[in-house]
């Protein structure tokens, strides 16, 4: 029998088993969410992160081999970005009546989310890559990935940035809108959608489908938004 | 099926195109989603098979991002030093985020004089 090391080195040297493992702990991590009773918190991404990290970390391996496997996965992001239109063009149909405030708030929260967070970044002293990776945060995480790309920033960063957003709108955005006597599902599910995309998005469905059309088109509608305002933004200021 | 992966794919070429050339600072992948909702606009309708690819391109969405999110490995030192802002910035915008698209919507519904669809226990 071989030496379990040597295994291990003719394995990581072929994209099979990084490609399988990004997989598997996909699935854990979906497990345990559900297992939960789909608690915001357990985000299946986030655990799924943290133990692939925590795998490599511990075996010694560097990232690039681990990619060299998970790129596969990773390629696909570009395709479901275009394929977000079908969604869009669907929840399109169904919101048109209430387009003009729909387009207006939608345009103040994603400006609110832009400079909300590049402000308070900068005021406490974060890096200027910090605050390009946290400047999309509250877009999709495809579409966020390739803003900070192409701003000079950390795509990796704002991936679990993006991933953190999500679960702060969704434990704490029906409270805080119910705090504010923010009755209306339409303006509930848009708040959602806009601050925290489709993690935003799947808490506004599970209370109220209106809410979650609504979610669904703020999320496409903000990732359009910040991919043309934040660039020109960032262009101005720095 | 294989026909909706093509124009899937064309779209978001053309996308990365269209960035490429002009200089322009939009993602590629996003002009190409802006050129598919444009396309579906033109036909009117969503084709069963280009339906079928995109739920199956959508359906797992959070897992794409993972490759991605494991690189964070590599910047843990930046999250170290950062730590503090990242969180109060991400906490404090994400929820005035919420705050003010759902104030705006429902001022602006009120102006405007749309009937709400109301939560009865929100």
């Amino acid at each position: 029998m071989r030496d379990l090391s040597q295994v291990w080195v003719y394995l990581s040297a072929s994209p099979l088993l990084f490609l399988t493992l990004t997989l598997v702990a996909f699935q854990f991590g979906t497990f345990v969410y559900r297992k939960s009773g789909s608690k915001p918190w357990l985000n299946p991404v986030l655990l799924a992160v943290i133990l692939l990290a925590a795998l490599l970390i511990f075996t010694g391996t560097d990232y690039q081999t681990y990619f060299e496997g998970a790129q596969f996965v990773h390629f696909l992001l570009g395709p479901a970005t275009v394929a977000l239109a079908i969604p869009l063009y669907r929840q399109f149909q169904e919101v048109r009546r209430s387009a003009l405030a729909l387009t207006v708030s939608l345009v103040c929260g994603s400006l609110t989310a832009i400079v909300s967070a590049v402000g308070i970044g900068w005021l406490l002293g974060a890096s200027k890559a910090t605050l390009v990776s946290l400047a999309p945060k509250s877009v999709t995480a495809p579409v966020a990935m390739g803003i900070t790309e192409q701003l000079g920033g950390l795509p990796s960063l704002t991936a679990v940035l993006v991933i953190l957003t999500g679960i702060t709108g969704a434990v704490f955005g029906p409270s805080l809108l119910s705090a504010l006597g923010i009755r209306d599902w339409r303006a509930r599910g848009l708040a959602m959608g806009t601050a925290s995309h489709g993690i935003g998005t799947a808490r506004a469905l599970q209370v109220n489908e209106v809410a979650g059309a609504f979610a669904g088109l703020a999320m496409g509608l903000n990732a359009l938004a910040t991919a043309v305002l934040l660039p020109v933004l960032w262009r101005l200021v720095f | 099926m294989l026909a909706s992966l093509t124009l899937i794919l064309v779209c978001q070429l053309v996308g990365e195109l269209t960035a490429g050339f002009f200089g322009l600072p939009v993602p590629g992948p996003v002009l190409g989603m802006v050129l598919l909702f444009l396309i579906l606009g033109v036909r009117g309708r969503i084709s069963e098979p280009l339906k079928a690819t995109a739920d199956g391109l959508l359906g797992h969405l959070s897992l794409l991002f993972i490759p991605a999110g494991v690189g964070v490995m590599a910047h843990l030192s930046l999250l170290e030093a950062d730590w503090l802002p990242i969180t109060v910035a991400l906490l404090v915008s994400t929820l005035l985020t919420i705050a003010v698209t759902g104030f705006v919507m429902v001022r602006l519904d009120r102006m405007t004089g749309h009937t709400s669809t109301e939560a009865d226990d929100a």
